[in-house]
Parts: C-alpha cells; structure tokens; sequence
C-alpha cells in the first residue's frame, strides 16, 4: 500500500470544553463521506469518536485523537492525560458510571460510552494508568478498499 | 424544460428549478444559500450540481433577481383530465385574510375550474394516530424521523445516508389523500383511474419534484402541483366572488387539528410529550442529524424535521408570512374546536392491514465520492486538504465556489485550476 492511501490526522481535545466537545466527530465524519467510506462504516466512527471524545472531555485534562484511515480499515489512536480508569473491568460495564451531579444535568453519565464505542469496533483496548491517563485503540474494518 | 443529471448507475434526478439566464446577474445569493453546496456560478450566471441539489427552495428565496424559479404546473395544465381533482396543503388555509375560512377557499378552487376539491387535513389527524401507534411498537434504531417534508428526506440521503434507516416507514398525508381519492372517485364516477387528474396546491418546490420522482415509490399518486403563490391571485379573485349560497361555513369533512400539521411542532401535539422534538430550518435540522449521527440524543424518541423555519408554511412558494401563517392556523383551530374528526378504531384496523405504510424505505443517496476508489479518493482528500491550506480560506466566492474548501474540491476535480482563485492572485499583484 503506497502511503499516499493513507489519511492520517491529528487533533487536540481539551478537559472540560463541553462546547467545543463533538466537534472533532463531526469534522472526522464529513471527511469518511466525501472519501465515499460506507455509510454505517462513517456512522460507527462517528459514534465510537464522540464518545471517546467526551469522556476526555469530562475525566482527563487533555487528549489528543489519532485518526488514521486507509482503504481496508480506520484506526483510531485516544490518549489522554488525565485521571485513568482504576478498575477497567467495572468501567466496561453497561451503566457504570462515576460522572459528577453536573455531568449528569448535562445528560451525560449513563455509562454507556464506553461499551457502545466497543460494541462499534472491530478491535477495541484500553489501557489506563490511575493519577497518569487513559488510552484507547479501536479498530474499524472498512471492507477491502476494492468497492465504492 | 426539466433540469435532469446523469449519475453512476444512470439514474436521472428530476429537479423543478430553473434558473432563468437572462435574468441572472451572478450575484451568489443563490450559492451562499445553498444548504448543500449545490450552486456555483461560472461566467457570471448560476449553474446547479445536481447530484448535490435537494429542491429546497432555499436559492428561489434568496435571489434578489427572480431568477430561481420553481417548475410547477399552471391550472390549464390539468385540463386534459376528464375530472380535475385539486388537493390543497392545509397551508393554504392560513395564507387569506383570517374572515376567508376554508369553505369558501374550496368553493373558490370549485370556481377556477376544479371538479373537486379534497382534503388533506383529516388524513393528517388519522396518519398522526398511525404514527403514536408506530413509536409504540417499534424497537429502534432512535429516534425515528418524520417523513413528511421531502427536503428533508433528500437532504438525508445525501448527507446523511447512515441514517435513512431512522426515517419512519409511513406514508405521507399528500400521498395518502391522492389515492384515497382517487380510489374513491374512481368507483364512484365509474371512471378509470388515469382520467382522474390529482394537483396538490403546495408552498414547497421539493413536493412537486417529490410527485415526479417519489423517494419511496415508483410514481405519485398526484399528477402535478401547483405553486401557492401561482394560483393565489386568481383563488382570491375567484373566492371574492363567491354568493352566500355557493358554501357553507362549517368544516365538515375536514380537521382543525389536522391543518396544525404544517405548523411546526403540529405532528408533536399528538404525541406523549418529553420525548418528541420539533426542529425547523437547516441549521437546526443540521445540527440534530450530526447529533443523531453520533447517537447522542439518547432521551428522544421522535424528531420532526421541517426544512423551512417554521415547517411547510414557511415554504418558498407561500404567500403569507409564516409567523402570521401559524397564528392563522391556531385561529383556525379556536374557531373550529381541537375535537378528534377520526374515528381512532378504524385508523387502528386500517393500519394493521398496512394502509399507512410506505411502499418502499427510503434509501440513502450518497454524494458521489471524490473517487470511486477509496484509495484514489484518500489521496485526492490529502491533496485537496493541502490546496484548501494555500487557499485565503475567507470564503469570499469571487472564484464562483460557496467555499475555500468547494473551491479545493473543484481542484481536485480538475474543475477548476487553483490560479482561478482571485483573492491570491491579487494578494500576488499587489505585493509584487
Ligand atoms: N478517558 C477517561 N479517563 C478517566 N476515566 C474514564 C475515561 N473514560 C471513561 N472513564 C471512566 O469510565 C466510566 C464509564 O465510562 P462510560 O463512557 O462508559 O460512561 P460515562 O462517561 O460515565 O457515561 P456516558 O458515556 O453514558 O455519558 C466513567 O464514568 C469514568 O469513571
Ligand atoms: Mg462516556
């Protein structure tokens, strides 16, 4: 595979930004349908990188989200530097969830994140450090790049 | 003359614009408009692409020259079926002075040459139980989306392909009411059914592209549509004329509550409230399909999306201002009682039997993408990324492009040359 067919793309999330959250989603999901991705490729992307998105938003202080896309499979890389997960085997659970009163007003803390971006993965790990961060790799398999 | 475009797999989109040249003066409201990025202008007039093009109508509000002008029928076009049947909009209810109510708008059609006239609003009443009975057994995926309103259904299965699953499987009101007619009317006169001519008087150009290409079936029930703003002068005309004896003021056969339907939030009022939304106009439509994309709206359940600020009474071929529209429309409801006009047990048999249902889903339309590749079409996305970041990036248009980023794409297209960009070329003279 020549690098030319490979996309790869980089961007910053900052703690905290509630505004701002969302936004590299968005951008990511523009980019796979001009590209021509299938449709539920574009939307489990689209799912799996907000959700990760926001939980840098509300547990770490920063994170950076590496996108890399190429014709077969889309792989992307969340790092972030913040409070990491203590028991990672809990925080997969449906419904757990240690997301403050404000957090929950907001409509967020259902504890659904993280299970729905492994249930829209092909490959999914996770690996935290508690007081350090939290990263996260999820793979997409988009098919074999010969079909439109 | 119709607009038509080829694409991959040779279907041909109908669109009812046309852009007259004589009178466009490339001016670019139309393009900055465009909801799509469908408009460029080349050589000072306005081409649409219309693989892109939605039939909003956003383009015919925003030209300051009239020369967007929307495809729809005149009334002498129906004449060559043997019984005329005009089927209005209940938006066409709000568009008169609030003492011209609905009997003499009818009797008014009756008198500019139809045999009848039908009526869409009870057939809204009744869809609208079909739709509480749908959210009640439906599993997911959520939340559902109306599928009333044709801009939005395209704007969907060109934007948000993914999501034509979300799109409920039921039939729209126009439609609905056109066969129900035309059954009806077909037993009753004894006539076939091709000699029974169906026009549906809207305010929205993409219901009159939708009657000649449906999305969800094979044709129409309608045979064409007429444009609110074509017909009103002589409705007006045809209604100030009416004597005393040729209506009766009393809405029999039709629904108040019903006509609230093309006021936005009008489908909601019949629903569980806390769960449904109403969003109108492209801005907001946008930002809950982006939102619904990303399954973050996990408490709704039901979207009802207008692409007009307002829903349908805010079309680009209404007449009357669509804030004073939807207070006439709520006269309207005062004046005649919110009482039910269906009967709830009939609709309920009539939709286990699949009367309310489409005939077919509706079915995402992707844009074509940059490459039928997607290898080729990866590199032509980084190339176009490092074109866009040599670009001003201000937008200005002067190129004819929406965009910086339209103007990139039309590069690497080979549309368009990357010296074609104004701004740089004069930035270029000036520093020399
Ligand atoms: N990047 C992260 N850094 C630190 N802790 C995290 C991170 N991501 C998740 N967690 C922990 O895992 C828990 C579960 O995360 P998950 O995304 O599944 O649910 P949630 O964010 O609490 O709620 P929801 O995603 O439904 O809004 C979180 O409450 C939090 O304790
Ligand atoms: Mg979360």
């Amino acid at each position: 595979m020549s690098d030319d067919s490979l996309l790869d793309l980089e961007f910053e999330i900052i703690g905290g930004d509630f505004n701002q959250a969302g936004r590299v989603s968005t951008k990511l999901k523009s980019i796979l349908k001009e590209i021509g991705f299938d449709a539920q490729v574009v939307r489990r992307v689209a799912i799996s990188t907000y959700e990760a998105e926001i939980n840098v938003v509300m547990y770490a202080r920063r994170g950076v989200l590496r996108f890399k896309a190429s014709p077969q499979k889309i792989v992307i890389i969340i790092e972030d530097e913040g409070q990491g997960i203590e028991d990672i085997e809990e925080a997969m659970k449906e419904g757990y969830s240690t997301a403050t009163d404000e957090m929950r007003e907001m409509g967020f803390g259902a504890g659904m994140g993280l299970p729905n971006i492994k249930r829209n993965s092909d490959q999914f790990e996770i690996t935290s450090e508690v007081g350090k961060g939290t990263r996260l790799e999820v793979t997409i398999i988009a098919g074999d790049g010969s079909k439109s | 003359m119709l607009v038509m475009g080829p694409k991959a797999e040779n279907i041909r989109y109908y669109h009812t614009l046309k852009i007259l040249e004589e009178k466009c003066r490339g001016r670019m409201r139309c393009m900055r408009a465009c909801p799509t990025q469908a408009i460029r202008v080349r050589q000072g007039k306005a081409h649409v692409l219309e693989e892109l093009c939605i039939d909003c109508g956003e383009c015919i509000n925003a030209c300051p020259e009239g020369a967007m002008v929307p495809l729809t029928d005149t009334v002498e076009q129906t004449s060559k079926f043997k019984c005329r049947v005009a089927i209005p909009s209940p938006v066409l209810y709000s568009q008169f002075s609030v003492d011209i109510h609905p009997p003499e708008i009818i009797a008014g059609l009756k008198k500019l040459g139809f045999d009848y006239v039908w009526d869409v609003s009870l057939v809204c009443e009744a869809i609208s139980e079909a739709l509480r009975l749908y959210l009640e057994e439906h599993k997911g995926p959520w939340p559902v989306i109306s599928s009333f309103c044709p801009a939005v259904i395209r704007f969907i299965q060109v934007k948000y392909p993914g999501l034509t699953e979300h799109i409920i499987p039921l039939e729209v009101p126009r439609e609905l009411a056109a066969k129900e007619m035309k059954l009806e009317l077909s037993e009753k006169l004894n006539f076939p059914l091709e000699e029974i001519g169906a026009v549906y008087l809207t305010s929205c150009p993409a219901k009159a592209v939708s009657i000649r290409q449906p999305a969800e079936k094979e044709k129409s029930w309608f045979d064409g549509s007429i444009s609110i703003a074509d017909i009103y002068n002589p409705l007006l005309s045809a209604i100030m004329s009416l004597g005393e004896e040729e209506y009766k003021d009393d809405l029999d056969g039709l629904s108040a509550i019903g006509m609230g339907w093309k006021v936005m939030g009008g489908t909601c009022s019949f629903l569980e409230p806390g769960s449904c939304v109403a969003v109108s106009g492209i801005v907001e439509l946008t930002k809950i399909l982006d939102d619904i994309e990303k399954s973050k709206l996990r408490e709704v359940k039901y979207v009802e999306a207008s692409f007009c600020l307002e829903g349908c009474i805010g079309g680009p071929l209404a007449v009357e201002n669509a804030y004073v529209a939807r207070v006439k429309t709520i006269r309207l409801e005062n004046r005649y009682g919110k009482q039910p006009r269906i009967q709830k047990e009939k609709v309920q048999k009539l939709y286990r039997e699949g009367h309310y249902f489409l005939e077919r889903r509706i079915q995402p339309r992707p844009i074509k993408p940059l490459h039928p590749d997607i290898a080729k079409a990866i590199a032509l996305m980084k190339e176009k990324e490092k074109i866009h970041n040599l670009l001003p990036r201000v937008d200005c248009g002067l190129c004819g492009c929406p965009t910086c980023l339209a103007f990139a794409e039309d590069v690497v297209k080979g549309l368009l040359n990357i010296s074609d960009c104004l701004y740089n070329s004069i930035r270029k003279e000036r520093s020399r």
